[in-house]
């Protein structure tokens, strides 16, 4: 449980982490809350030559809205969202993921840019914005860029973002009056990633008909899965339970979950189908008001 | 509540007396093991193996020896030249403590190597390169004693099979007599997995060995330091160990539940390389060496029988048993008992008669057994017979209390000696039960129940009434390693009243600095805050073999008391040439004698102390304290009832606990509040293998869960509130009525939890779910009875 020796950087401004990061490209790793990179350092599973502790950036921690759009910055802590009346009055479903997100203790240091830049498909983030429909602001060498979260996770703990990139900020659309949304996650014990994890996020107009929706879902796939044929199903419909019900067997059925010690392939489906039948009758009920 | 008979000042038996050693606990100034830093001190760490079972063909040492800071690396062949590659188990059985040339389970200690930091140490161990050839490993232990299944124990002469021991207790063919005859018989499956006492200190230890006095101080994260001492001069007295020259600290440990009774090849590998070296050596397992190497409890595949009459009469028990010990059986249980205390299983209820058998295997597995929490194997024996009661109730069609009620022990049939050969020396379980159906108001949950299934919703009741063996033992029965297990107090009262009291027992979190010192109090009516304890240094400490199984009050608690009377005696002698009468003349109470008829003519007990040491009568020695080596005349049998109420998620298969209420009786009670605490701590770690606790293997013999990521502990927000209550029914040998208590909740929270899932499930068919009941498993169940649409 201790890691081989490594060079340590703590830069003071981005500029300088950006060109630390630049000189050592695949040898550096970027550290920020470290409860996700430290255990894998301390396993030995990863063993950077280089850490680039970017903690001293506190210009990367904040939460605004400004013109529709809640801007949080890389570095902000979990704990920071938690007590934000912004998240808590706009995005009821980041409010409902965060004190599902691992324990207090973690949420304390652990940063929403490190649980969306691991690309770990256990972490709960990922769905979350997946159903938001946000983008994430990277800055390399050569300046920002945006990606659209629906780009952003390529493959298993792989993300669109170079080694030389610092995620720098988190835009979610604020949801238009008449929306919804749900984070349902099934897990063994607190702390525990999920068994199962489902992100429902929807909008109805005023005779109830769903205009838009979103449905990720944690843990049940290579990658944070976004149930496209799902939100298909949804969109237009009147979220009455037969959509639902149809909505949630897409999910089961196209998740691509493996066997191991949270249950079975059989099981970890069940648990999607009915998250998800969970997860969109509360956002249903909330986006009619 | 009984009142107590001493003043607050006092604060002896039945006074909330806050815990002693909590503020340095809280102030963050404990001293465990790893907080210890000795001058020149180099750190070991140890390469583990990768395979369960395999040869090693070859160990190369030179990358690691060129790392900076890395001294040696030691291997079995290292050892072998001072003969200490293998040691004896508390058993009796052999364990490597290197290998020379077979692993035989995954994570067993390799090759160790001693550095100046520990960061050189563990980097070193990165670079020894081993070459393995992975042999095929016997697993399930089932299939251990097929006839194909390889031989695991090579090194043994003569050895043909994976068999260690068979065991039986009870009448064989009485009790199948009965069952030919009986009405109604019952059986069941039940395995109690393997799971791991997970302590949060793991353990570890500084060898520190002077080459100029040949003096070994060991500090060592141990419940039992004296036995240490000893094993350490026998095995190693050939290189020079003698008893006298080694001491062992105990400091403060931050857990044991079992799991630091037994000697591991690490503490064995750190002495030895401070011999050879001349420095201290420290060696601090981390997280995963722990769960993964160290002492694993449990691990029985019991099959259980009851014999009954119609009318619900149970008449005969019969249960037998496959034990799977790993490697070697380095269980901690006395000699005569390879079982522990199995033989309980009968528990709280009359049968004509009783037979259990054992047989333990060998397997690829980590070796231990040790009791975790539990008074030697009584948590498998109980979960047994509380499960089957339940399996014979829903045959019957019967309510599974009033079941209990009929078949309990009656409070005049003690003393009441069992099937299997013990005497419980008293209880009262139908008032026991009777209370904890009366707090949680269990007609009426019967009644919500009917409702809910009528509903189709899943509610269940589980009652568990338990009886508990604890405080070995008498020294005609139980020794470990042929020490036998009385212990100790040694009490000295200082001339100003003060008093200093050691134990040969070893607290990991009990209380001991408390309790022992509220007994010392009641006894001689000192206040309980004058009075330092200690223990765990084996060269100030009286012998004793230790803290486990629940042993400590019953054993050392009654030295205490029985020393502090010895002090009493005496104290009386010099009261009586104080107050100038005779002895006769002087009645006592706490903390003062006085004169018969006349109680303003008097002298305290701090008086009494200053006179020993200034004006004792002439021809007494001087000074004022005893010491007792306490033999118990029988052990004790704490009990208790139980009862869970749980909600099943129809959907998800989650159960949750929505009440828990718990009657235990543990005697006398010496400090209601470390009582409670100590209910607490055991009914969640009861609560722990009934619902997330299990080692898993696959079938290569890897470990699956070798983390706390996977290895599911519960947290307070897992927790149920726990509601308590008592019944007092004094142990009638013990000096001060008291039991022990540490360990009923561990072994009865489990079955009560078990029997309320299995209850909300029962009208299905279901008879048993083996724990840990997860909510995975569960789902399994209502997935195959078509209960859930999920
Ligand atoms: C016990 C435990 C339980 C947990 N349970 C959960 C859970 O239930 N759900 C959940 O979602 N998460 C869980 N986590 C993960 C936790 O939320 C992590 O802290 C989080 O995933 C990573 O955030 P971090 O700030 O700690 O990142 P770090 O560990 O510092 O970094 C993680 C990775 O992201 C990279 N990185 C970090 N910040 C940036 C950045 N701004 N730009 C580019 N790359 C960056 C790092 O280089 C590294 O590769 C758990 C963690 C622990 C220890």
């Amino acid at each position: 449980m201790i890691p081989p020796a490594f060079d340590y950087h703590a830069p003071q401004t981005l500029e300088e982490a950006l060109s630390l990061l630049d000189e050592y490209g695949d040898d550096a790793k970027i550290l920020s809350g470290g409860h996700s990179l430290i255990p894998m350092m301390k396993l030995r599973l990863a063993q950077p030559e280089h850490i680039v502790d970017i903690n001293a950036l506190t210009e990367l921690e904040y939460i605004r809205e400004e013109n529709g759009v809640i801007y949080i910055g890389g570095l902000t802590r979990e704990v920071a969202l938690e007590e934000s009346d912004i998240i808590h009055a706009r995005l009821p479903l980041v409010s409902e993921v965060l004190p599902l997100i691992a324990d207090p203790q973690v949420r304390n240091l652990a940063t929403i840019g490190g649980n969306l830049a691991h690309g770990d498909p256990g972490n709960d983030h990922p769905a979350v914005m997946l159903a938001l429909g946000a983008t994430i602001v990277a800055q390399g060498p050569e300046g920002k860029r945006s990606i659209h979260i629906n780009d952003f996770f390529e493959d298993f703990y792989m993300t669109a973002l170079e080694p030389e990139e610092i995620l720098t900020e988190i835009q979610i659309p604020v949801p238009p009056q008449g929306s919804g949304g749900s984070y349902k996650k099934l897990e063994r014990k607190v702390g525990d990633y999920a068994v199962a994890g489902v992100a429902a996020q929807v909008t109805v107009d005023g005779s109830g008909a769903c205009t838009s929706a979103g449905l990720a879902l944690t843990n049940v796939h290579y990658i944070p899965f976004k149930v496209t044929d799902g939100e298909d199903v949804l969109v237009g419909s009147k979220l009455d339970k037969e959509a639902i019900e149809k909505a949630a067997g897409i999910a089961s059925e196209q998740c691509d979950p493996s066997n191991d010690l949270r249950g079975s392939v059989e099981y970890k489906r069940a648990m999607v189908l009915e998250l998800t039948r969970r997860a969109l009758r509360d956002a249903a009920n909330q986006a009619r008001g | 509540m009984i009142e107590p008979k001493t003043s607050k000042k006092i604060c002896g038996m039945g006074h909330r007396m806050k815990r002693k050693e909590d503020a340095r606990f809280l102030h963050g100034q404990g001293t465990y093991v790893d907080d210890i830093k000795l001058p020149g001190m180099l750190f070991m760490d140890i390469v583990r193996s990768p395979y369960a079972y395999a040869k090693i063909k070859s160990i190369n040492t030179e990358k690691a020896l060129e790392i900076p800071g890395v001294l040696a690396v030691i291997t079995g062949e290292t050892l072998k030249e001072y003969n200490l590659h293998w040691m004896p188990t508390l058993m009796s059985d052999t364990q490597m403590v290197l290998p020379t040339d077979t692993v035989m389970y995954q994570a067993q200690e390799v090759a160790a190597v001693i550095a100046t930091d520990r960061y050189a140490a563990a980097d070193g161990i990165e670079a020894v390169e081993v070459e393995y050839e992975p042999m095929k490993a016997v697993v399930n232990p089932h299939k251990a004693l097929d006839a194909d299944a390889p031989v695991l124990r090579t090194d043994k002469e003569g050895k043909t099979d994976n068999h260690i021991w068979h065991w039986e207790s009870g009448d064989r063919e009485g009790t199948d007599k009965l069952f030919e005859e009986a009405d109604i018989v019952v059986k069941e499956n039940i395995y109690v997995p393997r799971i791991h006492v997970a302590s949060i200190e793991t353990c570890g230890c500084i060898a520190d060995f002077r080459p100029a006095t040949g003096k070994l101080t060991v500090h060592l994260t141990t419940q039992a330091p004296h036995a240490v001492r000893t094993v350490i001069a026998l095995v190693a007295g050939h290189v020079g160990l003698s008893e006298e020259k080694v001491r062992v600290i105990s400091p403060d440990i931050g857990g044991g539940f079992g799991g630091k009774v037994p000697v591991y090849p690490g503490y064995v590998i750190a002495i030895a390389a401070s011999v050879v070296i001349g420095k201290p050596v420290k060696w601090i397992e981390d997280r995963s060496e722990n769960l993964q190497a160290d002492s694993f409890a449990r691990d029985y595949h019991m099959v259980g029988e009851i014999a009954a009459d119609k009318d619900g009469t149970m008449k005969a028990l019969r249960i037998k048993t496959l034990a799977d010990h790993g490697y070697t059986d380095a269980a901690a249980n006395p000699s005569k008992y390879p079982a522990g205390m199995f033989s309980i299983c009968t528990g709280s209820y009359q049968f004509e008669n009783a037979f259990t058998e054992m047989d333990a295997v060998y397997t690829n597995k980590p070796p231990g057994g040790v009791a975790y929490r539990c008074s030697f194997r009584v948590t498998e024996a109980v979960h047994a017979i509380e499960r089957m009661v339940d399996v014979l109730a829903q045959e019957l069609g019967r309510d599974p209390a009033e079941l209990r009620m009929q078949n309990f022990i009656q409070p005049d049939q003690f003393p009441y000696h069992s099937p299997t050969g013990w005497e419980y020396d008293s209880g009262n379980y139908p008032a026991a039960l009777q209370k904890a159906m009366d707090m949680i108001g269990y007609d009426e949950l019967r009644k919500e129940q009917a409702e809910k299934r009528a509903r189709g919703e899943l509610m269940g009741i589980g009652v568990c009434s338990f009886t508990e063996v604890v405080g070995a033992g008498p020294s005609k029965d139980f020794d470990i390693l042929g020490i036998k297990m009385f212990d100790s107090a040694e009490i000295r009262i200082h001339p100003t009243g003060k008093a200093i009291a050691r134990f040969g027992t070893k607290s990991q979190g009990q209380g001991h600095e408390t309790t022992y010192a509220q007994i010392v109090a009641e006894e001689l009516g000192i206040p309980a805050l004058h009075i330092e304890v200690e223990e765990g240094d084996t060269d100030t400490a009286p012998y004793g073999l230790g803290t486990y199984a629940s042993r400590s009050t019953p054993t050392a608690g009654a030295a205490a008391a029985k020393a502090a009377r010895k002090i009493r005696d005496k104290a009386r002698k010099i009261a009586a040439h104080l107050l100038e009468v005779s002895e006769e003349d002087l009645d006592w109470e706490p903390g003062k004698f006085f004169v018969k008829g006349a109680p303003d003519k008097s002298t305290t007990i701090q008086d009494i102390a200053f006179a020993a040491y200034t004006n004792h009568p002439q021809g007494m020695e001087a000074g004022l304290e005893a010491v007792h080596y306490y033999d118990p005349p029988n052990l004790t049998f704490p009990f208790g009832s139980y009862i869970c109420v749980v909600d099943i998620d129809k959907q998800t298969g989650e159960p949750k606990i929505r009440r828990f209420v718990a009657i235990d009786d543990c005697g006398n009670i010496i400090n209601p509040m470390i009582v409670e605490g100590q209910i607490h701590g055991g009914l969640t770690q009861g609560l722990a293998p009934a619902m997330f606790e299990e080692l898993i293997y696959d079938e290569d013999g890897n470990i699956l869960n070798g983390t706390f990521m996977d290895y599911l502990l519960p947290t307070a927000v897992e927790t149920p509130h726990w509601e308590t209550g008592h019944t007092i029914t004094p142990c009638p040998h013990h000096p001060i009525g008291a039991k022990g208590v540490g360990e009923s909740p561990t072994v009865g929270a489990p079955p009560a939890i078990a029997n309320a899932i299995v209850d909300a499930l029962s009208h299905l068919g279901v008879t048993n779910i083996d724990i840990p009941i997860t909510p995975f498993k569960v789902w399994k169940i209502l997935k195959e009875k078509g209960v859930t649409n999920a």
